[in-house]
């Protein structure tokens, strides 16, 4: 058992907190906001240049070897610094396909474009009436020849205004709710059929709803079983949720320290608002939620290798529950300390508690995995 | 970064399991599980079984009768031994006074006290709370006045927990009124048989006899008890507090309960069927396993951190253990309420005598529940606990 970082880690999360330092402050992070897509290429051919972009592919498919740790390390410091760039859509969940279930060919046609940060992906999942349940697919792949058309809308899809490919569950046979016949595959964005409407997103990502209509497809387009793919979802989008925890807990540090800063600096009845201890208890449960969110955050990378995948799912369902009942603590109790100046567009605060509030509508809330762990028997 | 338990771990674990399967008395164990008092005699046998095992005071130094177990067979240890359960050792004696003396004391007390208390040959209780000072401890008044040979001690403490079986009490006393009101305190130890000596039950809400108070008279205590230096046993009482760090989270006791309220929710009907089944229910009670899953893991982390980094100074961190663990405690005495439902109205008092043992088990649930309400507030309060974390982590 243990819980430090080997040498080669540590370095790794000090080179990555040293370029966000130096690369993304609050008025940088404005104006990469404003770019194409909603955040900025040098940034990103940055994180490539470090090998960020290569990390989780293993060496033969082009990239770094990294495991679950290294993930957390970047997505921890991605959300001290609230990065904008499409780590999670890219690295991590199209990543994620092509790793666990890309052939040769696949991996050859786009890791090295991600490695290298030439290409982006987006994951086009959500379906109006899905919700959280990652079966619940409407949008159809029937088959054509060797390949297949497309047909169906998705929303909210992160990265879609910049994505080079998308990555898109669609049926292949049954119902809408059946939990077999669903595929996944990797479409190029300028294909023909499809129309992308963009938008902000509320913590100030970039998302776009996305409609395929007679999309075609070739035979290679499809990762893994076209008619069976649930469990690779699934495995996928767990590694997206435990990495999704990584990033709340960077968050939740970042508000925990600028909110006991403020605090500590404002000062009304002539003293430090801090000395006041209803105010040092909030700051106190804070720190408890914050820390039980990071021995959380922890427990799902770790399990993010269970063999069992029941197992596996339940213990990452429990962290995400975890870290959505901590963040939404400490992001609600940060604005309350900071008052009204937390309640300004121009404090980083706020923007702070709308990315941890997004991340806790992401792929399930507290309430659904709750449901979960409890509907798969409890963790005793 | 790795959660796993070596292979070595995993077989301590279950070399510990298998001697509480075969030498935990099963009266002892069953009254545990039903939330019963254990009567001295039933505690005591099962202590002496332990040091008999050499596992008494497993983590004193091993010149003392320690095990020089690593950080992580301590935990193993305490959660197999909270959530069997078995009864845990007395740690007045074992995990607060025992390492007072074997790191403050001289040689002569060492060897007076530290074996009696291993083998709980003397009972110990803490005389630290008085009336006046709960959680400004510092403020009390009981005084240690200084005539030839002796001490002359006066005053009352409270809160004195299981004072009716002791045979000694550590105490703080004053001993220079006129000093800052840290600077003048002593740390003197006594027998509870000396002449002025007496106890007073306090019945607690749950009916129970746990705590005391304790008055003293004009007791004649020999001067040579002091242990330590003289107005220097506010360090020592700081050192005591700080000194149980991971234990102090319960996490094994925790995992017990929540076992038995799955497999009483199994059993107990609402709506025509088990109420487990009631999803309402069954999402609290997953809210909870969570929660103490994250506290498990938020233990492991201290204590991983102690095996490398050594005990050092107080950490922080016991806080966090003791408010979370303390809450989540009293959630699950909660649950079990909402499990046997109406069935929580029966009132029995029981005593430690076990005259009550015909009583129906649904009895101990609502006084456990009562009697949980005392883990927020005694070890210093959650809210002392909240003081802490805001001055010592977060420089507030």
């Amino acid at each position: 058992m243990d819980f430090d970082l080997t040498e080669e880690q540590r370095l790794l999360k000090d080179s990555i907190d040293g370029l966000l330092t130096d690369s993304y402050d609050f008025e940088s992070r404005k104006k990469y906001m404003k770019e194409k897509g909603g955040w900025s290429k040098a940034v990103w051919l940055k994180l490539a240049e470090q090998g960020l972009l290569g990390l989780p592919f293993s060496e033969a498919d082009g990239g770094f070897g990294g495991g679950g740790v290294e993930t957390m390390i970047v997505m921890e410091a991605l959300g001290k610094a609230l990065v904008l760039e499409p780590y999670l859509a890219t690295v991590v969940i199209g990543g994620g396909f092509l790793r666990h279930a890309g052939t040769e060919a696949q991996k050859a046609a786009h890791v090295p474009g991600i490695v290298d940060g030439s290409k982006t992906l987006a994951f086009a999942q959500l379906e109006k009436n899905s919700r959280y349940d990652l079966f619940d697919v409407a949008t159809s792949a029937k088959k054509k020849g060797d390949g297949w058309v497309i047909d169906g809308e998705k929303f909210v899809v992160l990265n879609g205004e910049n994505a080079d490919t998308l990555v898109v569950t669609a049926r292949t046979r049954g119902d809408r709710r059946d939990t077999t016949g669903i595929g996944v595959f990797l479409v190029p964005a300028s294909a023909r059929g499809i129309t992308k409407k963009s938008y902000p997103t509320q913590d100030g990502l970039h998302a776009a709803d996305i409609t395929f209509t007679g999309v075609e497809v070739g035979a290679d387009a499809a990762i893994g079983n076209p008619d069976d793919s649930l469990a690779l979802i699934e495995r996928v989008v767990d590694e997206a949720r435990v990495a999704l925890c990584a990033e709340a807990v960077g968050l939740m540090d970042e508000s925990l320290k600028t909110t006991v800063e403020y605090i500590k600096t404002r000062k009304q009845f002539g003293v430090a608002i801090g000395s006041f201890q209803s105010l040092q208890h909030r700051a106190s449960d804070m720190f408890v939620a914050t820390e039980q969110a990071r021995s959380m955050s922890m427990f799902a990378t770790m399990a993010n290798d269970f063999e069992n995948a029941r197992e596996r799912s339940n213990a990452i369902a429990a962290a995400k529950a975890q870290i959505g009942k901590s963040l939404k603590f400490v992001g609600q109790q940060s604005i309350q300390l900071h008052g009204g100046i937390g309640m300004t567009m121009e404090a980083r605060i706020g923007h702070y508690f709308k990315r941890l509030t997004m991340i806790e509508n992401t792929f399930g809330d507290t309430d659904y995995h709750q449901r979960r762990v409890a509907d798969a028997g409890g963790l005793i | 970064m790795d959660l796993a338990f070596t292979k070595e771990e995993q077989a301590f674990r279950e070399e510990v399991r298998a001697f509480f399967r075969d030498n935990v008395p099963p009266d002892t164990r069953r009254k545990l599980v039903e939330g019963r008092h254990l009567t001295k005699d039933e505690m005591v046998t099962w202590w002496r079984i332990l040091n008999k095992k050499g596992w008494g005071v497993s983590h004193w130094p091993k010149q003392y009768g320690g095990t020089g177990w690593t950080s992580v067979q301590h935990y193993i240890f305490n959660e197999e031994l909270q959530s069997y359960p078995a009864p845990q050792p007395l740690a007045f004696g074992v995990s607060m006074v025992g390492p007072v003396i074997y790191t403050f004391g001289n040689e002569e007390q060492k060897k007076k006290y530290l074996p009696r208390i291993a083998n709980v040959d003397d009972w110990w209780c803490q005389g630290f709370s008085e009336p006046g000072s709960g959680s400004d401890l510092a403020s009390l008044k009981t005084k240690a006045e200084r005539r030839g040979d002796k001490w002359i001690i006066n005053g009352q403490k409270t809160w004195t927990t299981l004072a009716q079986h002791a045979d000694m009490i550590f105490c703080l006393c004053r001993t220079d009124a006129s000093a800052k009101k840290q600077m003048g305190i002593s740390f003197i130890v006594f027998s509870m048989k000396s002449k002025g000596v007496t106890v007073r039950p306090i019945q607690t809400i749950d009916g129970g006899h746990e705590v005391n108070e304790v008055f003293f008279d004009d007791v004649e205590v020999p001067y040579e008890n002091l242990i330590g230096e003289e107005n220097k046993g506010w360090d020592y009482a700081k050192f005591l507090l700080g000194n149980e760090r991971t234990g102090i989270a319960r996490v094994g006791v925790s995992k017990e309960r929540l076992r038995r309220i799955r497999d009483l929710a199994g059993k107990v009907e609402s709506g025509g069927k088990p109420i487990i089944q009631d999803s309402a229910f069954r999402e609290k009670l997953a809210a909870c396993e969570i929660e103490l899953k994250a506290l498990e893991l938020t233990q492991l982390r201290v204590v991983a951190d102690e095996g490398k980094h050594g005990k050092g100074k107080p950490n922080p961190a016991s806080s966090v253990l003791k408010i979370k663990g303390s809450e989540i405690q009293q959630t699950t005495t909660e649950l079990l309420m909402e499990v046997i439902g109406p069935f929580a109205a029966p009132y029995d008092v029981h005593g430690d005598d076990g005259s009550n043992e015909a009583m129906d088990w649904t009895a101990q649930i609502a006084p456990s529940y009562f009697n949980n309400r005392k883990v927020s507030i005694y070890g210093g309060s959650n809210e002392i606990q909240r003081n802490i974390i805001a001055k010592a982590v977060l420089g507030l």
